[in-house]
């Protein structure tokens, strides 16, 4: 006999198998998902959701398809939050203090609650990272806040109506673009290539019959 | 969490992995990779496949589950649509919203065509966005694109399409910086150099990464950028039906809202498939890797069309699928893990191979050690084999694996597994299709004005992918074809929309003798539960 548990989508009871997670039991119970279920792994914040443990006073918050069910569990999914995104050509911005101040100014609005650090569903120092952005700190924030899915649960959450996950996003770019030193070795092999440098080298190989082409490959130098 | 066999078998992988650091293990012969796969790839496995009665492969064999698909129904069948009064009117039409569809959107607007996205659900949502362990690109001082392409030739059983594959390696560099010069964040060191790694089967350290966040710190610059350009992206809207027109170019699609069931009628000067993978076909019965909506919509609808495909009975199966906890069972583990120096060993402790075999030979090998060598480890919902990531601490001091794979960190300690101090259970996991429909080197199907670009592609792989050249494909090829369809729609004049050639193909169905029930393209995998 398989150990079973309680929860409750939407409010409604339903009986699920130890073990599942959020969105295995929704669809246990028979739920078709549509809206927030995308790639099941974690990488893709379609599945935010809200829960309570029956009970127990604190709101949590999770990523469906990565948290596993608990008996007494109230769940609601966050299968859509309406952040602000702000419209931009990356050629025509810069790494400046005041671009943060022209296209999310909320920003500078935070009272340092950290409700959005507490709601993370990757356990990012949200707060943190949005205090890099308000002091121009462009690689610092880029760096913190790197492993955000944009499920926008921080910004259901906060109450300077702050869209963090587009904050991070706009301070990644500028600082994959501006910030970052350039790879000197990869604009140099674009040149070359451009130049054709290695145009006759790849034909020559490809022209190559068969079996010299494998003799090429199994003896081929491989760098340690 | 573990079992009690689990801990057991822990205590003889850690009495090994001091003699493992920097163990010298053999690579195998070209002979003794083909008697592997033959034996125990399920690519070879016979019962796994069905041959097609209808349609321009009539006469090849495919998986099964994609044979139904491609032999079923339309789902416009019975519909009254009128075709006369389209709701959307564009010159490109992208299907798809991943990495490979989000690339030609841009290029096509670069270009100034009116291009519109439509995807069955978000803009991103992908297996682009689960691509952890990288781009490569031959930019190094000791590479060049020659090498490149025989790693992947080599890599893919010299099938490869040697011109897409020269067209590949050859714009490489060129994806690469197209993508640090919209903001990808690319690991780097403090001089601008990119580090880089190897990938199973590679000879030349070129695996550009993004923590291990780089299909979908990719995909997140990506989509910023459909925005930023104000492209139309139609969401939760799928493609259920090419529309051809009546001189049979292809000029739009029949969509189908995906939450009210609504349908809309798109016309187009040209239309570019990029609507990905088939994992959760979950061919042979194997869990995947794969995003939700990985169903081969678009083989099904390019195939109707009159579109050949290539190589569609190779699948990629990585390696290194989580074969435990449950939770994340089939979940990918990067290959980045052994590009770090994990390796894989059995439940004796042993290093049963070299940790950086491609990925077909590294499956069948894994398969082979639990199968017939007995070698696996029990699990809930098979067995897996080891893979030793205290290695990389070991070898790469602390703190590397918080730096170079938090994904991975991140994802076992939800399940109180803490990689730094103990290795994980490993089994092959449904990963990536290698075939798909075929192109030319303008990204071209043989219905004019069709492109298709990204996994649903065939040939530029061969019968074998590389890790790290599907992020590179979507991104050389979602290009070009943006670019190339644009330039198409310029000069196509599009005659009256039909769907004669959905009634054409039914008839040579029935006339071949397929019966069949379902109706295709699949959408989404069903696994509520009745």
């Amino acid at each position: 006999m398989q150990d079973m548990v309680n929860i409750f989508l939407y409010g409604k009871k339903y009986e699920i198998p130890a073990g599942l997670t959020i969105m295995g039991a929704m669809e246990y119970a028979g739920y078709q998902l549509v809206r927030g279920c995308g790639c099941r792994n974690g990488f893709c914040g379609a599945c935010a959701t809200i829960y309570r443990i029956k009970g127990d006073r604190e709101l949590k918050v999770c990523l469906a398809c990565q948290t596993t069910v608990e008996n007494d569990m109230y769940i609601a999914t966050l299968p859509f939050f309406p952040l602000v995104k702000e419209l931009y050509d990356m050629n025509e911005i810069g790494p400046t203090e005041q671009i943060m101040m022209q296209l999310y100014p909320e920003i500078y609005s935070c009272i340092g609650c950290n409700a959005c650090t507490k709601s993370c569903t990757q356990d990012l120092n949200v707060m943190q990272y949005i205090a890099y952005a308000q002091r121009g700190e462009y690689e610092s924030c880029a760096e913190e806040s790197f492993d955000c899915v944009m499920c926008g649960v921080c910004s259901s959450r906060c109450p300077a109506g702050i869209s963090h996950p587009q904050v991070a996003l706009l301070s990644r770019r500028l600082t994959g673009k501006y910030l970052a030193p350039e790879a000197a070795h990869l604009t140099a092999r674009v040149r070359e290539i451009e130049n054709g440098d290695f145009a006759e080298l790849l034909e020559r190989i490809m022209q190559k019959p068969l079996e010299e082409l494998r003799e090429l490959y199994n003896h081929r130098d491989i760098e340690e | 969490m573990f079992t009690p066999e689990m801990h057991a078998s822990i205590k003889k992988v850690e009495a090994t992995r001091q003699s493992r650091i920097g163990a010298d293990l053999r690579r195998m012969t070209a002979q003794e990779k083909e008697e592997l796969l033959g034996r125990y790839h399920p690519d070879y496995k016979k019962e796994g496949f069905a041959v097609l009665k209808t349609g321009p492969n009539k006469g090849d064999k495919v998986p099964t589950e994609l044979a139904e698909l491609l032999q079923a129904g339309s789902r416009v069948a019975d519909l009254d649509l009128d075709l006369s009064a389209p709701d959307y009117n564009v010159d490109v039409l992208v299907i798809g919203g991943g990495g490979s569809g989000a690339s030609a959107a841009i290029e096509a607007h670069e270009a100034g065509s009116d291009v519109m996205i439509v995807t069955k659900l978000r803009l991103g949502d992908a297996n682009t966005m689960m691509a952890e362990g990288g781009i490569q690109a031959a930019d190094k001082e000791n590479d060049s694109p020659a090498t490149h392409y025989l790693d992947a030739l080599g890599g893919g059983h010299y099938a490869n399409k040697p011109e897409l594959l020269r067209r590949l390696v050859t714009e490489g560099p060129g994806a690469v910086k197209w993508l640090g010069e919209l903001g990808v964040m690319f690991d780097k060191g403090a001089d601008g150099t990119m580090i880089t790694t190897h990938g199973g089967g590679t000879s030349r350290k070129r695996m550009h990464a993004a923590k291990d966040y780089s299909g979908a710190e990719i995909m997140r610059v990506l989509r910023d950028e459909v925005y930023n350009r104000e492209i139309p992206v139609v969401d939760f809207t799928a493609a259920i039906e090419l529309i051809l027109d009546t001189g049979g170019n292809a000029a739009g699609a029949v969509l189908m809202n995906m939450e009210t069931g609504e349908h809309l009628i798109a016309r187009a000067k040209a239309v570019i498939l990029a609507t990905g993978g088939a994992g959760r076909l979950h061919y042979q019965g194997f869990p995947t890797s794969n995003h939700y909506g990985a169903t081969a919509d678009g083989l099904v609808l390019g195939y109707r069309a009159g579109a050949k495909l290539l190589y569609a009975d190779t699948l990629q199966y990585h390696p290194t699928g989580v074969a435990f906890p449950m939770q994340i069972f089939g979940a990918l583990v990067t290959e980045k893990v052994r590009s770090l120096g994990a390796m894989l060993v059995n439940a004796d402790g042993e290093a049963f191979m070299h940790p950086l075999e491609t990925r077909d030979v590294s499956a069948a090998a894994i398969i082979r050690e639990c199968d017939a060598n007995g070698k696996g480890i029990a699990t809930p919902q098979g067995f897996g084999v080891w893979l030793d990531t205290p290695m990389i601490e070991i070898i790469h001091g602390e703190g590397a694996i918080e730096k170079r794979i938090p994904g991975m960190l991140r994802m076992y300690s939800k399940y109180d597994i803490d990689i730094r101090e103990v290795p994980i259970l490993v089994y092959p996991t449904l990963h990536y299709q290698n075939g798909g429909l075929e192109i030319d080197t303008a990204g071209q199907t043989a219905v004019p004005n069709l492109f298709v670009a990204g996994e649903a592609v065939g040939g530029i792989h061969g019968r074998n992918r590389l890790m790290g050249n599907s992020l590179l494909d979507i991104i050389v090829f979602g290009r070009s074809a943006g670019k190339n369809a644009a330039k198409a729609s310029q000069d196509a004049t599009v005659r009256e929309l039909a769907l004669a050639h959905v009634e054409r193909f039914a008839a040579e169905a029935a006339a071949a003798g397929v019966r069949s029930d379902a109706r295709s393209p699949l959408l989404l995998p069903n696994y509520a539960r009745k």
